[in-house]
Order: structure tokens, then sequence, then C-alpha cells
């Protein structure tokens, strides 16, 4: 029951801030937005070269680093890694394609909800669906295998970049890139942003919230734990929205978003069954990368190089809609996710039937 | 000799599950479950708690072992 309180509270504050972010300067509906925030990311670093989504978004710093230090203070800071790198570098990138095509991650996706954009509406099923589809596959026994312990340092490695991204910003040294115009030049100070992330990454670390794993849970279990966070997180960014005059309820001319509905819902089930196989919704790869999990780094490389991926090649969806380009990075995303949990599943039945075998045999 | 569920190095929700597998299949009253991280140890507790079964938590070095008995 305190844990429930708990969540529902951390979900609220999540909520409550992305309105005041919004007000202060972040793009609408874009309070957090850790896909959006991450492709910033990759293009204040001139990774990609799209001119209007480039700015180191210090959310994604303090998110990190919040969630660091509170699992120092809890002793649950723990190196691990070495759970399929590869897939999970691949896992990242799929996720931020499919979240690059609806234009936000899942929990943009609620925010643009609870600003009155049905084009989330129509999104919001497409993510259940992909969630659903990536429990089919756990239930097969899908895994990407045991993760071990590791130096101390490789869990250092994602709190420490956080830490020299901040010093970036501020320095703003010439090979940093800043947006002029457009969302990336769009963003609430610097004491806002960096502090909304800070508390965000602490009060995540503590209650677990996760976008995915509010929906996977309830499908596979019937747990309806983190679900309440998610829908605090909904219910307190839609009366924030009431109260200040933003909620704007509609399909067309929503901001940094589309009505493409066939490539909203695709894409959000890109997401969704990438989010599943890979533990975590984008968010959730962020506070596991401060408690020190190698493979949530990688998964966070993965949608960074997702990111510049998607606009260097012009396949990232825009409010002028989706490339046929972009479409067909939809499907081949379906079904590279479609092989990999097929492929991590059928490696694990062959060892166990292999085993009862070699059971049999001795 | 209880049934033992070795779930170091995983991440949920795969702990949870092969707990709850174990736990449904539990031939015994007491099932061990080992995990290495703090949100699986959590995570398992609520999970075998909700299926009615008393859970005491043992610290293994750097892995937790969860006691489970109905």
């Amino acid at each position: 029951m305190r844990d429930r309180l708990f969540i529902i509270i951390a979900g609220a504050v999540v909520g409550l801030l992305a309105v005041i972010l919004v007000m202060q300067g972040n793009p609408v509906n874009m309070g957090f937005c850790i896909a959006c925030f991450i492709r910033d990311i990759a293009g204040g670093l001139g990774l990609h070269r799209a001119a209007v989504v480039q700015f180191l978004r210090p959310e994604i710093m303090g998110l990190v680093i919040g969630a660091f230090i509170t699992a120092l203070y809890v002793r649950e800071f723990k190196a691990t890694g070495g759970s399929s790198p590869v897939l999970r570098f691949a896992l990242g990138m799929l996720m931020m394609a499919g979240a690059l095509i609806f234009l936000g991650c899942p929990l943009r996706m609620v925010l643009r909800l609870a600003g009155g954009d049905w084009n989330a509406l129509v999104a919001l099923p497409g993510y259940v669906v992909g969630v659903w589809l990536g429990t089919l596959f756990l239930r097969r026994g899908f895994t990407l295998g045991r993760s071990q312990e590791q130096s101390p340092v490789n869990g250092y490695a994602g709190p420490f970049l956080a830490v020299v991204l901040i010093i970036l910003l501020i320095a703003a040294p010439a090979f940093i890139f800043f947006s002029e115009e457009g969302p990336g030049s769009m963003s609430a100070p610097l004491i806002l942003t960096l502090g909304a992330g800070l508390l965000v990454g602490v009060l995540a670390q503590r209650t677990r919230l996760c976008t995915m794993g509010a929906i996977r849970d309830i499908l596979l279990f019937k747990d309806f734990h983190l679900f309440y966070g998610l829908a605090a997180i909904f219910v307190i960014a839609l009366i924030g929205n009431l109260f200040t005059g933003q909620f704007m309820p509609g399909f067309a001319g929503q901001p940094v978003a589309h009505s493409d509905s066939i490539w909203n819902f695709l894409g959000m089930t890109v997401v969704g069954l990438a989010a599943v196989l890979a533990g975590g919704c984008p968010m959730r790869q962020l506070i596991l990368t401060g408690e020190g999990q190698g493979d949530a780094l990688i998964t966070v490389f993965g949608m960074a190089a997702g990111a510049a991926f998607m606009h260097n090649f012009g396949l990232a969806g825009s409010p002028a809609g989706v490339s046929p380009a972009g479409q067909w990075i939809v499907i081949i995303s379906l079904v590279v996710l479609t092989v990999i949990g097929f492929g991590n599943t059928a490696i694990r039945s062959r060892s166990t039937a292999q085993n009862s075998e070699q059971a049999k045999a001795s | 000799m209880s049934e033992i569920v070795d779930c170091r190095g995983l991440s949920c929700p795969e702990p949870v599950m092969q707990a709850r597998q174990a736990l449904q299949q539990a031939p015994e009253d007491t099932v061990t479950v080992i995990v290495s991280n703090a949100v699986a140890r959590d995570n398992v507790s609520r999970a075998a708690n909700s299926m009615g079964w008393q859970v005491t938590v043992e610290e293994d070095g750097e892995d937790f072992k969860l006691n489970l008995n109905k």
C-alpha cells in the first residue's frame, strides 16, 4: 500500500514537472520526452545535422545522475553488463526509430494525450499491441541472457558521461551544436531542466517507474503496480494542462506531431515491442544506466545512434508526416524485432532440449 | 531439500516469471529463489506475497536469497 502511494506520488511529480517545464520554455507537450531529448543530444554532439533538433538536454543528464546518487545512497549501485550487448544496441536503435516515426517516446505519448493531442490516442493502442507482442516472446522464453558483475569503472561510465555533457552544455565550445530555431531552441532554464531531471531520477530509481512495465505487468501478471505511476503522470499532466490553458484537443496542427495514423500506431508498436525485449522503456534505460548497468548504457548509445541514423537519412517523422522511406523503416524494424524475438527464444529452447537429451543419455 | 531457482544476472520480468512458475509447480512448501539485483528481489517478493507465500530475504554476498514458504 505504501509502495502504491509512493509510485502514484512519483508519477504525479513527473506529470506536474512536465507541465511546468513546458510553461517555462520546453516545446509543447514535451516537458519530458526521453527519445526526443536523446535525439537532441545526438544533434548537439553533431552526430546528425538536423538543425532544428540540436541541444544537450539537461533532463537526460539529471535522470542518470539522480538515479546514480540514489542508487549509491541505498546501496543498489552495481556495475553489471555483458548480456547481449550487440542486440541491446540494436534494440535501442529500433526503439528510437519507432519513437521518431511517432515523434515521441511512450512518456511523451502520455503527455501528448494529456495535452489533447488525439494522435497519441491512435498511438496508444499501437504501443499496447507492441508490448503484448513482446509478452508473447517472453512467455515463449525470450531472454537476452544473464549479465555479469563487472569492475565498478564500467558502472561509473554512464554517470561520468552525463557530467561531461553538463560541462559541455555550460562551456558551450564551438563544436557543440545549439539549435537557433525549432524545438531544439526551446528549453526551460537550466536550473529547472536539470533539477527536474535529478528529482525524477531519484523518484524513478526508488519506484522503478517504467512506461513499458506498466503495460507489460498487467498483461503478464495482472499486476497494476507500475500502471498506477503511469496513470498518475497522465492525470496530473491533464489537470495541469487544463488549469494552465495548455489543453488543446484535436488531431490537426498539434505541436511537433503529425496525423499519419497508421504510422503513429505502428511506430509505437515498434517502440513497445523493442522496449519489452530490451527490458525497459527509454526512461527506464537511463535510470538503469545510473544504477551501473552497462547493458542499459549500451541501449542508450543505440538510441543515440538510431536518432542519428533516422535524421541523417531523412527517415524521421515530421509535422509533414512520415516519408515512404520512413514507412519502410517501420516495416523493417518490425521484421528485425521478430527475428530477435524468435532468435533468442530458439537458442534457449534448443539448449533446454539438449540438456534434457543429455540427461536421458546419461 | 527445497527447490532452488537461480535467477542471478537476470533482469525483470524473467525472475518473476521463473519464480511464479516454480511456485505454481512446487511439490513442497519451500522454494528458494536467488537473484542479484534489488529490483528482482522486490518484484519476486511482491509476486510471492500476492500468491500467498511468506518471504524472508537473506543477503548472500552480492546476491539475495529469497526463502519462500507457503
